[in-house]
């Protein structure tokens, strides 16, 4: 396979990075204007959130519906900070608690005063939360469906938690208003500009760690994992480990994503974490090719932006375009467009001989039985 | 004791209504592995269909229960349709289901939107349904008695079509053992359609009496869908009477919760109480047993 | 590393005031040409589409009916029109692109208080205007933002003041769980405690609840004289069919709701609801000639089944008032319009307006409504004259600490 041999070769992958370093960081600050670079910050928000998504899902057949959540870990975890920072010295106590309530800042608020505790919960606390929940689940050997049912309910509970707490969560708002990033102004255009330049650094940083995972003896096992999960019980390894780490690097991925979405778009709220978000960013993976290593990245990158374009044009058209591109790349590419290219040379091939068995590209993407 | 009983018939009443809107996908999901997110526009559609053949027919007494069976209809061919077209290329991949029939949902709401108008509509309860039931002193509204009833009288009779007659033989033949069915001279494929159509036709069914509880509109769905997949998950898969219990125990602690506490916490502690008790039991409660590593 | 290293050596500090004075506030809008853009934001998919829809097409209705009348200062308006989606967040985003992309003179709309919340850091940092069509908590009042929708003591308060005068001696309050009920309610709390009514229950319902069997009962057993009902949206269809079934009328407790207008009453359904009470500052069915022609006028650009409501016509109203005070100002500039504002009045169908240059809400008057069986809501009390807005209501001794 084509990917397999750019995997391979190192040179092609250090060009690799050093054109898209280029592209992110020279071309796209040269030639947007600080609006739409603002908007690409974000869609590399929700790229990192696929990075991780395509490791989980498209190597290790974990259909992960609840990334919202670590998603919105990171990002209320960055925006309490963010608060506090900005809350006046007299008091201590941030502008929507001064005004709803005045009870001042619940107790749970109160470390992440700290920027060094908050850049370490950013980390840490989705990476416990994804260990808990992945060896609860994997360890009873619960069904794949389940899971992903699951991680729905969790998504849905979240929101619902967040909205019904105005006092210490900003409620259906969210956390906004944030004047300074780290003692940076975000209104100075050089700071958001930077900002920028670290999300697209994060970026690759973590495509170059996804990548190491893949090609790693640990890449193995875990494609393995997602194709024959008793064989590799029986060949002696544990499977549900093997599983909880995939999962827990992508909830860390999700949550910097949440926590650099923040300070570059200025607000987070429920509606950025709940089902709906969540299985959002599936499409993108699902249409870029979810086993792939770019796919996922550039399927993001295009529905973001597909989605912000197209809604400025047809506010309902966009809906429709959401909802075919579900049902037509899932049910007939789900290899997505990494997989054009091979799919029709499949076809061709088919043609040209009916003896070759399976559906086209199908056989790229086995189903998980996570 | 007043308290205790009303909550107890409040809390018999809900899950009456998770138990519609769970019945038709504990045979898409529990039995043939579906996960079929548009359930929740099916019952939509139902509820849409209550609408429609109510401004053709105008008097509201009889309309409701002409509707019943059409919207049983309606929401059978729409799985009939979403089988044929785009699942029954999937039955080996089961998570991918879930997001196309995720697609499916977003064109079915936005659909409704633009043919209904965004503005929720009413179907206004018939005369004999409105206004509370008074029995021993205590009132309950007759619209979720006859919802209740409603719920008792869709399980006897899907149970009865499993059970007693050659149809529900084929069904669960085919979800027991798809090739020895398939070698015994069954047409698995008519199966799982016919399967399908009844499962989705009872989504319809539910659409129809939700009419009766809250409002009609394009998100009516997506508000019942994880509640309804998650009874079907605690019931066990492949199991009738899992879910019929597990909707009802759900409603009664669902409302027990919600009256010593709020509903906003009631929602979180309920879905912790189902996370740990899938921890205890992740089959459900009722496990079917099989020799199967998968 | 390389990042934060660059981050400390050109950034400017928080504050560094320079950049905070102000920030990037210079408007890039352009206004030699013979139009002026004008923004409009309203959800136009999503839950909230339902109500922002209805908002959109009486602004489009302001706008066509001045271009007509030969536009602002002889400049017709161009709309740009983005969809906010029923969230925050994208209301942010496209605020800010109105703003900074299609540099617009003002920019129309938004509907929940998360939307305006999310909205009023990007108008203030880049100075730019809001028009904000809808009744809300109050405890709010931008430089850059203008309320034309009620705030509380142009609602709530005359809403409790109707009650008591009809000799309620309790109370339930039943709401969505989310920022404007709790506000709201606390306000109610204050005042009942002032006045000598009693509150028999507080029950908050998650958005999108649909099950209010268990709320209702507990509304039934507490057996208050009234209910005050500060739910939104789907929720109160649901509300509203539970209260009837269990058999609790209007009469023996009636319900008086602040997020009913006549656009919500057909999806709840006349007979659910008829007799019901509801507070706001404008009725389809208010009998001036003002009126009679907005109605007509709109009935004419969307159809005779359409119906008007309160933020419809306070909508409306908005960009009337920014036409007066750019006419005022005989300028587009953001800070001109601001110093012009104060005084401003239209003759809306609600009857005049005033701006309050103050605290940027309009004087405006407060009115109880019934539901009559016909889906149309009739006056059934009048604050006789405009109330001057009061936003934080300072002006209120029993309301003293409830602003934090």
């Amino acid at each position: 396979m084509n990917i397999r041999s750019i995997l391979s070769s190192r040179w092609a992958v250090l060009g690799g990075f050093a054109l898209g370093a280029i592209l992110l960081m020279g071309v796209a600050p040269a030639v947007l204007s600080d609006f739409r670079l603002g908007l690409l910050g974000k869609y590399l928000c929700f790229a990192m959130v696929a990075v991780g998504i395509g490791l989980a899902w498209g190597r290790g057949g974990m259909l992960v519906l609840g990334q919202g959540v670590f998603f919105g870990l990171g990002a209320y975890l960055m925006a309490m900070h963010l608060k506090l920072a900005d809350a006046p010295a007299s008091t201590g106590v941030p502008d929507f608690m001064a005004l709803i309530s005045s009870d001042g800042v619940p107790w749970w608020w109160e470390p992440f005063r700290s920027g060094a505790v908050t850049l370490i919960a950013i980390v840490v606390i989705p990476a416990v939360v994804a260990i808990v929940l992945g060896l609860a689940t994997f360890h009873r050997r619960v069904r794949g469906a389940y899971f992903a049912i699951l991680s729905q309910a969790l998504a849905a509970a979240f929101a619902i938690w967040l909205i019904g707490n105005p006092r210490s969560t900003g409620g259906s708002t969210g956390l906004n208003n944030f004047k300074g990033f780290f003692g940076f102004s975000l209104r100075d255009p050089a700071n958001r500009l930077m900002l920028y330049l670290i999300a697209a650094g994060a970026l690759l940083a973590m495509i170059a760690i996804a990548r190491q995972l893949m090609v790693s003896r640990y890449g193995e096992l875990l494609v393995a994992c997602r194709d024959a999960e008793e064989r590799v019980r029986f060949l002696g390894y544990n499977p549900a480990t093997i599983k909880t780490a995939a999962y827990t690097v992508a909830a860390v991925m999700a949550g910097i994503a949440g926590a650099l979405f923040v300070p570059i778009v200025g607000i987070i709220s429920p509606n950025d974490v709940g089902i709906v978000p969540s299985i959002g960013l599936l499409i993108g993976v699902a249409i870029g090719g979810r086993t792939t290593l770019l796919g996922p990245v550039l399927g993001a990158i295009a529905v973001a932006w597909a989605e912000t374009s197209l809604s400025e044009q047809f506010p309902s058209g966009w809906t429709y375009l959401q909802g075919l591109l579900f049902m037509l790349v899932v049910a007939f590419l789900p290899g997505g467009l990494a997989s054009l290219a091979p799919t029709l040379r499949d076809w061709r091939k088919h043609r040209r001989s009916d003896t070759a068995a399976g559906q086209p590209g199908v056989a790229a993407v086995p189903e998980g039985s996570a | 004791m007043e308290v205790l009983l009303t909550q107890l018939f409040n809390g018999l009443s809900g899950g009456s209504i998770l138990l519609l809107a769970a019945l038709g996908l504990a045979l898409t999901f529990g039995q043939m592995g579906v996960i079929n997110m548009a359930h929740g526009e099916f019952i939509m559609a139902g509820a849409y269909t209550a609408f429609v053949v109510q401004k053709a027919l105008g008097d509201a007494g009889v309309s409701l229960l002409v509707s019943l069976p059409v919207a049983f209809v309606v929401g059978g061919l729409l799985g009939v349709v979403l089988e044929a077209t785009l699942l029954r290329r999937m039955y080996h991949r089961p998570l991918d289901t879930l997001l196309v029939t995720f697609g499916v949902s977003l064109v079915l709401q936005q659909l409704a939107r633009d043919i209904f108008g965004t503005a929720g509509v009413d179907v206004p309860a018939p005369a004999w349904l409105s206004g509370p039931l008074e029995v021993f002193g205590f009132s309950f509204p007759r619209t979720r008695v006859f919802i209740l009833v409603l719920a008792i009288v869709a399980v006897i009779v899907l149970a009865a079509l499993l059970k007693l007659t050659p149809l529900g033989r084929r069904i669960r033949a085919t979800v027991q053992n798809r090739q020895l069915a398939e070698s015994s001279g069954i047409s698995t494929r008519r199966t799982d359609l016919i399967t399908f159509f009844v499962g989705s036709g009872l989504a319809g069914v539910a659409g129809v009496a939700l009419t009766l509880m809250g409002s009609i509109s394009s998100n009516l769905g997506t508000s019942y869908v994880i509640d309804a997949f998650l009874v079907v998950v605690i019931g066990g898969i492949g199991q009738i009477k899992g879910a019929v219990i597990a909707a009802f125990v759900l409603g009664v602690v669902q409302s027990w919760v919600e009256y010593s506490t709020t509903a906003s916490i009631g929602k979180v502690i309920v879905f912790a109480l189902i996370v740990a008790f899938l921890q205890l039991r992740p089959q459900g409660i009722y496990v079917v047993r099989s020799r199967s590593l998968a | 590393m390389l990042a934060v290293g660059l981050l400390s050596a050109c950034g400017a500090r928080v504050d560094d005031s320079s950049a905070s004075a102000g920030g990037e506030g210079t408007s890039c809008v352009d206004t030699s040409g013979p139009s002026v853009k004008i923004g409009f934001l309203n959800s136009r998919s999503g839950t909230m589409a339902i109500s922002e829809n209805t908002v959109y097409n009486s602004l489009k209705l302001a706008a066509d009916q001045i271009n007509a009348a030969g536009g602002v200062l002889g400049k017709q308006l161009t709309v740009v029109a983005e969809d906010g989606a029923s969230e925050p967040t994208i209301f942010a985003e496209k605020a800010e692109k109105l703003i900074r992309s299609d540099c617009v003179a003002a920019v129309f709309g938004g509907w929940t208080s998360s939307s305006r919340k999310a909205m009023l850091p990007v108008f203030e940092s880049n100075n730019a205007l809001l028009f904000y069509p809808v009744q809300y908590e109050g405890l709010e009042s931008s430089r850059n933002i203008f309320y034309t929708g009620a705030t509380t003591n142009q609602q709530i308060v005359p809403a409790l003041d109707y009650l008591k005068e009809k000799g309620v001696k309790s109370l339930f309050l039943v709401g969505s769980d989310y920022v404007f009920p709790q506000t709201a309610n606390k306000i109610i709390k204050a005042y009942a405690e002032a006045n000598g009514i009693e509150i028999k229950g507080e029950e908050y319902a998650p958005l999108g609840h649909t099950d209010f069997a268990t709320i209702v009962a507990k509304v039934r057993d507490a057996d208050a004289d009234a209910v005050f009902n500060t739910l939104n949206g789907d929720s109160n269809v649901a509300f509203f069919k539970e209260y009837k079934n269990l058999g609790l009328t209007p009469e023996a407790m009636p319900v008086i709701s602040v997020s009913i207008a006549e656009e919500e009453v057909g999806g709840i359904g006349v007979d659910n609801i008829a007799g019901q009470l509801v507070a706001w500052n404008y009725y389809q069915t208010i009998d001036t000639p003002t009126n009679k022609k907005f109605v007509e006028d709109f009935k004419a650009a969307y159809g005779e089944s359409k119906v008007t409501s309160d933020p419809m016509e306070a909508a409306y109203t908005s960009l009337f008032l920014w036409k007066g005070m750019v006419e005022k100002a005989q300028s587009f500039a953001v800070n001109d319009v601001l110093a012009a504002a104060d005084g401003v009045s239209f003759e809306a169908p609600e009857g005049t307006v005033t701006v309050n240059g103050e605290n940027h809400h309009i004087a405006k008057t407060a009115l109880i409504g019934k539901i009559g069986q016909d889906g149309l809501i009739y006056t059934e009390w009048s604050s006789g004259k405009p109330i001057e807005p009061d936003p934080y209501l300072k002006t209120y001794p029993w309301a003293t600490g409830l602003s934090g």
